[in-house]
């Protein structure tokens, strides 16, 4: 060992945060959600929500058992499972919840390494995936508590819509997006516990405002911009998905670019896309273009490079 | 079997140095006219018989054709093959011709013929390369005709247009997209690698497989050989 590299003998100081602890209270900060989606949506919510969680736990234990290593522990698995449950319509069956969690955890997370390794949120692919290959399904809002469209469809076809609804949560959609004040209460419970920060979340949103005010079409029209902000997975997407560590930037001025290239891209899929919605696309090419953000905004290493400040 | 043998060439073009499962070449086909069996076996066909007239006739011309411009003389030859074999699809199976449309004219600048002419039948007498262009565009067709059943049967839950899964069936469209492709290559490419591993751990000489060489350098009595190389990699998979 080199003499500059000295290692101490133990006990060496151990940081408390753990991946398992991570995880553990990002699935505390996703239950008001996914509890108002099962009150709002009803038992079949819940068993789509059980479904979802079980395949990918259940994908994750079957692969580490086939290559000798356990991972389930990290509860990383279940992250992922909840996530991909509340990114689906109610009316979905069963198997499409369990075929999306094993996609996400075989082929998008565990074929690349694992934890760590993936390049895109595989709860977003494994949406994506699904959002291709059964889009009939996976449009389908229709349920007992609420028929027709999505409050951003309707938005986007001209129609009013009542904002107060969205904020509460008492309209259309997926089962964890609809309810903007749930979402919040979690993003709060996991910021004063400084597991995520508002530099993607606050950027992201910002920058998706401004696109709005100035290609929207309203101008500067409150109720517009509210329910823009309130409907589709915009919350769930910023505070949950788009600070996915693995997948996020690490440099801080990579996080506010990122941010932005979130907000400008939502923004020209939900107004210039045949879509409505735009936030799961929108989030998987910022996961893309990670690795090039990142290589743009490495800051400079001391003594290498940079302004001289020395006078000649 | 004995080196340049017709029936080993065609063994090496199918298995041993299958063309889109081990050279890895000629991808762009491979992943956008698959959509269905009949387009991948269509598709691998047409390359096929291209790929066999044309390396006879580059191996038989290979003393007239200086080596300076033997590129662009090996893409008239193909070309003209390729032309004729577009015309005969036009008149004989136009809704192939339509199913598969821009690829046809493209199967000119496809690698695997370009391949096969450079480093197999501008170097050897005309038999051999026959067999090997015979051999490589079976082991493509065959590539081929695999991803698009098993992309069609997920994607549409047919094979060569019948019905194969049940009526509850919901088909899975995006394997009939372009990302499907993907998916069906690496998952068959995986398949038989893995196969290929475990054939090679029970014994079986396996042991060449993707080296790249026609010639069979590691086989090769004679010493004096210019091209001769050793295979690192190959001594190493002997080993497991």
């Amino acid at each position: 060992m080199s003499e500059r590299l000295k290692v101490s003998s133990n006990p060496h100081i151990r940081s408390k945060v753990t991946t398992h602890g991570i995880m553990a209270a990002v699935v505390l900060a996703l239950l008001p959600a996914a509890g108002f989606g099962i009150y709002n949506f009803g038992v079949k919510a819940a068993i789509l929500l059980g479904v979802s969680v079980a395949s990918t736990v259940g994908a994750e234990f079957l692969y580490g058992l086939l290559v000798k290593k356990t991972t389930v522990t990290d509860l990383s698995a279940v992250v992922t499972g909840m996530l991909l449950g509340m990114n689906l319509p109610v009316n979905a069956p069963w198997w499409v919840a369990a075929l999306g969690g094993i996609f996400a955890i075989i082929v998008v997370k565990m074929l690349f390494g694992g934890l760590g390794q993936n390049f895109m949120n595989p709860a977003l692919a494994a949406r994506c995936f699904l959002l291709i290959s059964f889009p009939a399904i996976m449009t389908d809002f229709n349920c007992d508590a609420y028929s027709g469209a999505t409050p951003l469809a309707m938005l986007k076809a001209g129609e009013t819509v009542n904002v107060t609804d969205m904020i509460i949560g008492n309209v259309a959609g997926t089962i964890g997006e609809t309810s903007m004040i749930a979402i919040i209460i979690g993003a709060c419970f996991l910021i004063l516990l400084g597991i995520i920060d508002l530099r993607i979340p606050g950027s992201y949103i910002v920058s998706f405002v401004v696109f709005v005010l100035l290609f929207g079409g309203h101008g500067f029209d409150l109720q517009y911009l509210s329910a823009q902000l309130a409907g589709g997975g915009l919350m769930l997407g910023a505070f949950f998905m788009a600070t996915d560590y693995v997948t996020r930037p690490i440099t801080i001025k990579g996080q506010y670019v990122f941010g932005i290239f979130l907000g400008i891209m939502t923004g020209v899929f939900r107004i210039f896309g045949p879509s409505a919605e735009g936030v799961s696309y929108a989030i998987i090419l910022g996961n893309l273009v990670t690795p090039l953000i990142e290589k743009m905004t490495m800051p400079t290493a001391f003594g290498k490079g940079g302004k001289c400040y020395v006078k000649k | 079997m004995t080196k340049n043998s017709a029936g080993e060439r065609l063994y090496n073009g199918l298995l041993k140095e299958n063309p889109t499962f081990v050279l890895m070449l000629g991808m762009c086909p491979t992943l956008a006219v698959t959509t269905s069996a009949i387009n991948g076996l269509g598709m691998g066909l047409t390359t096929a018989v291209v790929l066999a007239l044309s390396n006879l006739i580059i191996s038989l011309l290979r003393k007239v054709i200086p080596a300076k411009v033997r590129i662009p003389a090996f893409i008239v030859i193909i070309a003209s093959f390729v032309t004729v074999v577009q015309l005969l699809l036009q008149a004989y199976l136009p809704s192939l011709n339509d199913a598969l449309g821009v690829y046809i004219p493209l199967i000119v600048v496809n690698c695997i013929i370009l391949g096969r002419a450079e480093s197999y039948a501008y170097s050897n007498p005309p038999i051999p390369p026959l067999f090997d262009g015979i051999g490589m565009g079976l082991g493509f067709s065959v590539a081929l005709t695999c991803i698009g059943a098993v992309r069609e049967l997920l994607g549409t839950g047919k094979v060569f247009d019948m019905q194969v899964m049940p009526d509850s069936f919901t088909p899975i469209g995006i394997f009939v997209l372009a990302p499907g492709a993907f998916f069906v290559l690496a998952a068959l490419t995986a398949i038989q690698n893995y196969l290929k591993i475990k054939g090679a751990k029970k014994g079986k000489d396996t042991s060449k497989i993707g080296s790249g060489c026609s010639h069979d350098c590691l086989n090769c009595g004679e010493k004096g050989c210019a091209e001769r190389f050793y295979d690192a990699n190959a001594e190493e998979r002997k080993e497991d």
